[in-house]
């Protein structure tokens, strides 16, 4: 392998063409798919390019795409969160139970919430570092935790199993402006959650990308001993990592609970495999170390205009999940060339 | 980062000579030895580089050659004996501590991410920044160029320093740690069988390294259990077997022969060779010459 390998670099004789450059960005496939779903929903059908089908599909992305591209980073960093779905219900209904049943101040609320998400993420981490246990095992644990806890509590505490009588709570007209307004653009009424997409994506590319933190989490996902040799925190890096993701999933809680002014016990489940999906498509690696967060959130685009695209063409709901199956084995396929010609043994 | 050292000149032209005295070298160590409990792992060990120098520590497996780089490199510290930085004596209470001094080591495994840029590999843990709070960003470009700089320095003439460093071949990402370690302020270092895991051919380009490496002013201590190697660019050589020294010798004093022999257990490895003689097909008796298909690597290659 090693002679064979050298062989081809002493050879080489032109240098990298800005193509290749191009594509060897881990975006470039999510890219040409977002293109492709695009141009298929808009031809076949007549309201996917119109000004509310479009704030519609997007207002879909974004949601996903605010955990999506936290995911990435995680996965990035060599980490799985498999409770960052049920991290949404978890925060909308703390906020939603403390200011509807015991009269909290709805600013305080949304702090606790965040205390909480973060302290849970914390907690994640520090299972998983200090055991070495997979992330993937202790956050499935975690996961079910809150899933059960999101249940239990809320029917203990409200007697159902959802949130009523948010919008009667004082301040929540003022909060309502950070996450649930929105504002005509370009004959679309965009809601702010996907202000807050293109803020996350961008924060977070510019941290993977230009900072030495985001240096560390690819080298922390990439090769963990090489990372502890050169005296890399790790421990702090995933720490943050998982507690990042927590905070995404307080965010998207916020987004949702301010946007409907309710939110279901169930609120969640079941989208912790889209983040993961969403962010793979994006070319995340799932052994850590490659990926992108724009890339992340172009997943997030392709499943946000697929779930709406097919609302629009009429048809059976279904086929959504059939067609993430699809995307999710192609994706992978691609990542794994990707990790043959870079020569991961 | 050139030469500071004039013994270098004198050194590496020389060859074997010991640079003068009144420069004391490097890194030297008088009688030096480490005990685990009970089990003595190196015992009575002298030898000593001085810039522009090439020390090679040889021995078989469980020589005590990785606990010589442990001590070298402050991973343990020894138990008897005398370690002498630039004519002081120290003892090394971490890696940080020989560091401080210049003395970098080059594990095996390189202690780089596969998956991540060479510059951001070259990089990884002492980056450049740029700005203040948040704005605080990676000084890319210059890293970029620097990289670029001192592997050309090295000799190594990448296309693309953007290119996953694991798409290198084994023998140019051992010289880019290599580099690494020098461009961090390295005046010794310490490569542990860099050779050991490449082809002819990449074990090759690993040596020309260590060769610039020398001409730059360096000293470099190379552990290896491959004498042909050695002999291409020591200009010393530290035998070690079980934990002892077998000597040390200037390249003049020893022939590659001699080393061979004196490294596999000499009298031992010819008893061995006489008994498989016998017990293999009569016909290869005729052929002597096969005794030498004992040997690692192939001699005439030397």
């Amino acid at each position: 392998m090693t002679l064979a390998a050298g062989a081809v670099t002493d050879e080489r004789v032109t240098r990298t063409s800005p193509a290749r450059t191009l594509l060897r960005r881990p975006e470039v496939g999510a890219a040409v798919a977002a293109l492709a779903v695009f141009i298929f929903f808009s031809v076949f059908t007549q309201a996917f390019l119109t000004p509310a089908g479009v704030s519609t599909w997007l207002y879909s992305a974004s949601l996903f795409g605010i955990m999506a591209v936290a995911v990435a980073l995680l996965m990035i960093g060599g980490e799985f969160d498999l409770s960052a779905g049920a991290m949404t219900g978890t925060t909308g209904l703390i906020v939603g139970v403390i200011t509807t049943e015991w009269g909290v101040n709805i600013w305080l609320a949304l702090g606790i919430a965040l205390a909480v998400a973060l302290a849970i993420g914390a907690a994640n981490a520090y299972i998983v570092m200090k055991t070495g246990l997979p992330s993937f095992i202790v956050t499935l644990a975690t996961f079910f935790i809150l899933q059960g806890v999101n249940l239990a509590v809320t029917k203990l505490i409200t007697g159902t199993v959802s949130i009523q009588g948010m919008s009667d709570v004082s301040g929540f007209e003022q909060v309502k402006v950070f996450f649930g307004s929105s504002f005509p653009f370009l004959g679309m009424n965009v809601k702010i959650s996907i202000v807050w997409w293109f803020a996350v994506t961008l924060v977070a590319t510019w941290v993977l990308l230009r900072t030495r933190a985001g240096n560390w989490i690819f080298a922390v996902g990439g090769q963990v001993t090489s990372a502890r040799q050169v005296g890399l925190p790790v421990m702090k890096v995933k720490l943050g990592l998982f507690m990042t993701t927590a905070g995404a999933g307080w965010l998207v809680g916020m987004l949702q609970l301010f946007d409907v002014s309710t939110v279901q016990a169930t609120t969640g489940i079941g989208q912790e495999f889209i983040y993961i999906i969403c962010a793979v498509v994006g070319g995340c690696l799932l052994t850590g170390g490659y990926g992108s967060a724009v890339g992340a959130a172009l997943g997030a685009l392709i499943y946000g205009m697929t779930l709406q695209g097919i609302v629009f063409a009429q048809w059976d709901n279904n086929w959504l999940k059939a067609f993430l199956g699809v995307m999710l084995l192609l994706a992978v396929l691609v990542n794994r060339t990707v990790r043959r010609q870079v020569g991961i043994r | 980062m050139m030469a500071q050292h004039p013994a270098s000149g004198a050194a590496s032209v020389g060859g074997s000579v010991v640079p003068a005295s009144a420069v004391p070298p490097i890194l030297e160590v008088r009688e030096i030895g480490k005990s685990y409990g009970p089990f003595r792992a190196l015992h009575g060990v002298s030898t000593s580089v001085g810039a522009g120098e090439v020390l090679c520590v040889l021995g078989d497996n469980g020589a005590g050659k990785s606990t010589f780089i442990k001590i070298l490199s402050g991973a343990h510290r020894h138990s008897e004996g005398e370690l002498l930085a630039n004519g002081t004596p120290r003892s090394f209470a971490s890696p940080r501590d020989a560091l401080d001094l210049g003395i970098a080591t080059v594990y095996q495994d390189l202690a780089v991410v596969p998956l991540m840029p060479v510059w951001r590999n070259f990089f990884l843990g002492a980056e450049l920044t740029r700005g203040v709070g948040p704005f605080r960003r990676l000084a890319v470009r210059a890293m970029r160029t620097i990289t670029q700089q001192q592997l050309a320095t090295m000799g190594i003439d990448l296309a693309d320093v953007d290119q996953p460093i694991g798409t290198l071949s084994g023998g140019e990402r051992q010289s880019v740690a290599i580099a690494r370690a020098i461009y961090f302020g390295a005046k010794v270092v310490i490569l542990d069988e860099p050779t050991s895991s490449l082809g002819v051919k990449q074990a090759g380009v690993v040596l020309k390294y260590i060769a610039q490496a020398r001409d730059r002013g360096l000293g470099v201590v190379f552990i290896t259990h491959n004498p042909h190697h050695a002999y291409l660019v020591g200009d010393r050589f530290l035998l070690l077997k079980r934990g002892t020294s077998l000597g040390n010798f200037t390249k003049r004093e020893i022939t590659i022969e001699e080393m061979t022999r004196l490294m596999a257990g000499g009298a031992e490895l010819e008893a061995l060779a006489h008994e498989m003689e016998r017990a293999e097909n009569p016909e290869r008796a005729e052929h002597p010459e096969c005794e030498a298909g004992l040997n690692p690597d192939n001699p005439r290659r030397a």
